[in-house]
């Protein structure tokens, strides 16, 4: 049995960081091993053997959750191995399995986080004066959420001089690895959720409703070497293909 | 194995040796270890769009393009590729679904019965209806999926399917395959082959294409292009997505049917876990469907299966998904997303109306849409006008309305409520007794009517307050059904009720309209037998008020016998309410006297028949009141018709009949509760007739003053209070009677009927049977004066004497000496002992001087000097 977290940098960051990439190489958590039959002959037919493992890990090191990123990865393997004669060739089989940790006692209050966008309320604009008028109203339930639960609340298309294509909500990953010598933090998108098509009513209240992906989403992560965190872009797409994008950093957490 | 059961054991033991698990496992199917990743819904599909457009900037941002410079390869289909672990797990426990016997899919759907149009009969219809002869297009976009893996178990496929799905899989090559200038026909053919590609690709194992496709065909209802054919493209479609409901639905409920199947009403806990995981991971795989319309259809398609996760899932999922809705910005798109949703959710869970109810209410809250700009655009570019545009509506909103109007009596009964004053305000009795129809029909199965008694009567006032013209009112046909749904007497009653207060307000002409009779006759009928031992006083009369309240409004005009027999019709059917049957005496007296009115006083042989019939109506239902007082005034008041009608032996008839019921007058009688003594009412009656026996002429069989006598008679006979001077006041009052008797000229007559004056004519006999009669009063009276004076009762008789006084006074003839003398006496009596007013002693001595002045009255001026005036000392 094997727990390991892989860290690799993407190929934008190799450029740069290439001075420390030796030092990104797997961080082992847990490896342990044990004989389930002595060796001698296993009768024709179907044998089952039964087997057990602690979760113990290796010194002081936590067991992270089952993580499947880019440039992160955690993972939880068993493998079998049956040695065989010496004419036989030997036999393995691999298995991953995951790991979720104990859910947290506390209560988590969810705190709803609202939001207004206009063109003015923008950033990163070059041609605002070419940006049709709207007003969009929304919010969250809670940026602050459980893992085991969806992301909700409402946006609501208060108006527009131009029609609206899609309101869409993005999930990204935010994987920093590093250690002393730098770091490299890059964000992905784990999917994104169209919510609204199309020339919506004005003033209706669409709901925002995500169900977090399991594997590719782990309570919020901050170790020494890398950190795994999450964020929601609210994106709304204009007819004429403007993207006006509202970014919100979530914590993840299992209670 | 030691203990295989396998193994020939040739002991002589009597029974085999068992090993029960190993039995078990051997009855289970055999486990075969399935290419994980081939079937399991947790791979690939995930995000097939790879245009990412990269926002992990803080803050908000805007760009003008979509494109991204930093796209990496999606990690998500590179790390599902065959790792996925949780594919793995459910793997283990693939087994080939059975067949699900077709007598259990039957009974499902039976969760809505056959009083629900099912859909099935609806798409037929639909397809007939929408069609078009423009050219459609199919534009299938599959996405890519690179690790795809050759079907296993090709053997069991044949050699069509195998080629089939060949093609498909060319169709899958990361690349978009569009059919164009397909006719309707073509496409309908197109769309059947996707659903058995559909069916092929899950019976070969190949579930992720399934969802594929059927993610594809839900895509397709975003298109409008070639509008007028959505409806029919929608009934196409969701073909589509019933068949991959009820595959996923069957494939989840066959893990669990070891060791037995599951019944039908099985809870979460009859699932078993590697179940419940393929089940949850069909959900997260349908969450995350990039595209709002395809992960709305998809998941509505397998609502059904929430049932194996926990008991609130359907009951959660309809509002989420009917919320999801307000996201879809073409107007018809969404209200036909609407419909599917109401199709799923009334088939899974009919008991749950409130989402049924929130799509209808979200549809009209975006009604305006439809009227906006992006819609007028797609119209005038595809060349449709507006009101077909909106015809293609009505399919989904008639099945919305159909669902939510299934077996919701109350919610029914409660729009029904609202709709009939709509109806009444703006149509005519035509159209409400349409709804009136509708609402009978709606309520009668299973007496739903008894829960909707307030609402029912609520649709009756709405009705009375807008149609006050009882014809018309009543020539709706279905009003009278209508109103045989109160079956709860206390209800019903109240309904009547309701209804005869607003023809009393409202019907201001009098009627013979048929219509209204009878209806008003059934009406009246019921609330008069609603009435029984139990009815409260109170209520009878206020019952009979409103029956009497009708029965005044009917006339006939001048036929006078359709009248009587009405009244004849009446007093049968409202026999137990005595105020009715006073008023048809009333109305039938009344009658004759019309035809009095008409005829001016002579009657022809005919109308006298009639006068004489009327007169035989009340005689024969005066007898069966029970209020002494009103058979005696009935008696008296239809003797008076009947003299005015010159049917003499009639008015005799009805007086003999008073007379004889005199001695029946109880001592004391009950005033509005509290019982009184009857005297003063009997006095009152006696005065009464003996005011008309001056006019009623002697019966030729019977002696002189017949009737007088009779009465005296009575009266003496009468049992009257101990202590009571009132048989004495009847004789006092009989004095002036019998002195007008003796006139030559009485002072009134009855036109046409002679008189006793006039069959005498003066005759002495006759004089002197008066004066006779005159003579016994008088004794009597002066006697019960002599018996006061001994009794003490020395105030009473002082009333008495002056009242005799004042009878002789003014009838008496004061020239004869004897008559003066008792006069004076009498005023002396009177005031022998002082209780006399002093007042009304001087106001009376005023009186008679002043007659004395009068010519041939000197004689008084005699008589006054005797009587003096004492004071009290």
């Amino acid at each position: 049995m094997e727990g390991v977290v892989n860290l690799q940098l993407s190929s934008k960051s190799v450029g740069v960081f290439e001075a420390f990439y030796n030092s990104v190489k797997p961080i082992q958590l847990i490896s342990s091993n044990i004989e389930v039959a002595k060796a001698g002959k296993i009768p024709g037919g179907k044998t089952e053997i039964p087997f057990e493992f602690p979760l113990h890990t290796k010194g002081n090191k936590v067991l992270y959750e089952t993580y499947h990123g880019v440039f992160v990865n955690i993972q939880y393997s068993l493998r079998c191995d049956m040695r065989r004669s010496l004419l036989a060739k030997d036999l393995s089989r691999n298995c991953e399995f995951i790991v979720h940790c104990q859910p947290q006692k506390a209560k988590v209050a969810p705190t709803p986080v609202n939001f207004t966008i206009t063109p003015d309320t923008l950033e990163n604009t070059r041609e605002r004066s070419l940006l049709p008028k709207f007003l969009i109203r929304g919010h969250l339930d809670a940026t602050h959420c459980v893992i085991s639960q969806p992301l909700t609340g409402e946006v609501v298309l208060e108006n527009s001089d131009v029609p609206i294509k899609s309101i869409e909500l993005q999930l990204v990953r935010v994987e920093t690895c590093g250690c002393a010598e730098g770091y490299a933090r890059d964000a992905t998108e784990i999917q994104n959720i169209q919510i609204a098509e199309g020339d919506v009513c004005h003033g209706l209240s669409i709901p925002i409703y995500m169900v977090f992906p399991r594997l590719f989403t782990c309570p919020t992560l901050e170790t020494t070497n890398f950190k795994v965190e999450f964020e929601v872009n609210v994106v709304i797409v204009l007819h004429d293909d403007h993207l006006i994008t509202e970014n919100f950093p979530l914590k993840l957490c299992r209670v | 194995t030691a203990g295989c059961p396998f193994h020939h054991r040739p002991s002589a033991s009597r029974s085999r040796g068992r090993n029960y698990e190993a039995e078990l496992q051997r009855c289970r199917p055999e486990v075969a270890l399935v290419e994980f990743g081939d079937y399991h819904p947790l791979k690939p599909i995930m995000v097939t769009d790879t245009k990412t457009r990269h926002g992990a900037r803080k803050g908000s941002t805007s760009s003008s393009s979509s494109s991204s410079s930093s796209v990496p390869p999606d990690p998500l289909s590179s790390m599902l590729d065959g790792t996925d672990p949780l594919s793995m797990f459910a793997a283990a426990s693939a087994s080939e679904t059975p067949a699900i016997s077709r007598s259990r899919k039957e009974k499902e759907e039976e969760a809505v019965g056959a009083d629900f149009e099912p859909w099935s009969s609806k798409r037929g219809e639909i397809l007939a209806r929408f069609t078009t002869t423009e050219k459609l297009s199919i534009n299938l976009f599959m996405g890519s999926d690179r690790g795809k893996a050759p079907s296993p178990g090709s053997s069991a496929v044949s050699e069509k399917v195998r080629t089939r799905l060949e093609e498909l899989d060319d169709l899958e090559e990361g690349s978009q395959r569009e059919l164009l200038n397909l006719s309707q026909q073509d496409y309908a053919n197109r769309i059947e082959e996707l659903n058995q590609s559909l069916k092929e690709a899950w019976a070969s194992d190949q579930k992720v294409k399934a969802l594929k496709i059927v993610i594809q065909c839900s895509k397709l209802l975003s298109d409008t292009s070639v509008i007028q054919f959505y409806p029919s493209k929608f009934v196409l479609i969701t073909d589509i997505l019933d068949t991959f409901g009820q595959l996923v639905y069957d494939r989840i409920w066959s893990m669990c049917s070891d060791p037995r199947p599951l019944p039908d009403s099985f809870t979460v806990d009859d699932v078993n876990d590697t179940a419940k995981e393929t089940c949850l991971n069909w959900f997260f795989k349908i969450a995350s469907i990039r595209e709002l319309l395809p992960r709305l259809y998809v998941e509505a398609a397998i609502l059904k299966c929430n049932r194996f996760l926990n008991k609130s899932g359907i009951q959660e999922t309809l509002p989420r998904l009917t919320a999801m809705i307000k996201g879809i910005g073409d107007p018809l798109v969404a209200a036909y997303t609407r419909a599917y949703l109401c199709r799923v959710g009334v088939e899974v869970a009919p008991h749950l109306k409130d989402s049924l109810n929130q799509n209808f209410f979200d549809l009209l809250g975006t009604f305006r849409q439809i009227g906006g700009e992006s819609v007028r655009k797609q119209l005038a570019l595809q060349r449709v006008e507006a009101p077909e545009y909106l015809t293609l509506y009505s399919p989904a909103i008639s099945w919305i309305l159909q669902c939510i109007a299934y077996r919701a009596p109350e919610d029914y009964v409660n729009c029904a409520e609202i709709w009939v004053e709509f109806t009444c305000r703006h149509f005519t009795k035509r159209e409400v007794n349409t709804i009136l129809a509708d609402i009978i029909k709606h309520m009668t199965p299973d007496r739903a009517f008894e829960d909707a008694y307030s609402q029912l009567q609520s649709v009756i006032r709405k009705i009375l307050t807008y149609f006050h013209d009882f014809s018309v009112l009543f020539s709706m046909e279905r009003f009278l059904p209508f109103l045989d749904m109160f079956q709860k007497d206390s209800v019903r009653v109240e309904v009547c009720r309701s209804i005869m207060e607003i023809f009393i307000k409202h019907q201001l002409d009098l009627t013979r309209d048929p219509v209204i009779l009878n209806a008003m006759l059934h009406i009246c009928k019921t609330m008069h037998d609603s009435v029984n031992a139990l009815t409260l006083e109170d209520e009878r009369r206020s019952l009979a008020l409103l029956i009497i309240g009708f029965i005044r409004m009917v006339s006939f005009g001048r036929d006078f016998e359709q009248q009587l027999s009405f009244c004849v019709e009446a007093r049968a059917t409202f026999c137990n309410l005595e105020p009715v049957l006073v008023q048809l005496i009333h109305t039938v007296n009344q009658l004759a006297m019309e035809t009095r009115r008409v005829m001016r006083g002579s009657h022809s042989r005919k109308t006298a028949a009639f006068v004489r019939a009327c007169a035989a109506y009340s005689f024969i239902t005066i007898p069966s009141l029970s209020s002494i007082f009103s058979r005696l005034s009935l008696y008296l008041l239809s003797g008076q018709v009947a003299l005015a009608n010159q049917c003499l032996s009639q008015a005799d008839a009805f007086l003999k009949a008073a007379v004889s019921i005199l001695p029946e007058v109880p001592r004391s009688i009950s005033v509005e509760g509290k019982l009184r003594s009857s005297e003063s009412f009997l006095l009152d009656f006696t005065n009464n007739f003996l005011a008309m026996l001056l006019v009623v002429p002697d019966h030729p069989e019977h002696g002189v003053l017949y009737l007088v006598r009779g009465l005296l008679n009575m009266v003496q006979d009468y049992t009257w209070e101990d202590n009571s001077d009132a048989k004495v006041r009847v004789y006092v009052s009989a004095l002036p009677l019998l002195a007008a008797m003796g006139q030559e000229t009485y002072v009134y007559s009855v036109p046409k009927v002679d008189s006793n004056e006039t069959l005498y004519g003066g005759d002495p006999k006759f004089l002197s049977e008066i004066n006779k009669l005159c003579e016994t009063l008088i004794g009597q009276i002066l006697d019960h004066l002599k018996v006061l004076g001994r009794d003490e009762g020395t105030r009473r008789q002082g009333a008495l004497a002056f009242s005799l006084f004042g009878v002789l006074l003014a009838h008496g003839d004061l020239r004869n000496n004897k008559l003066s003398q008792l006069a004076v006496n009498l005023w002396n009596l009177s005031h022998k002992h002082g209780h006399c007013e002093p007042r009304v002693s001087v106001r009376t001595l005023e009186f008679v001087k002043h007659q004395a002045q009068q010519p041939d009255m000197s004689h008084l001026s005699d008589t006054v000097q005797r009587l003096t005036l004492q004071s009290r000392t």
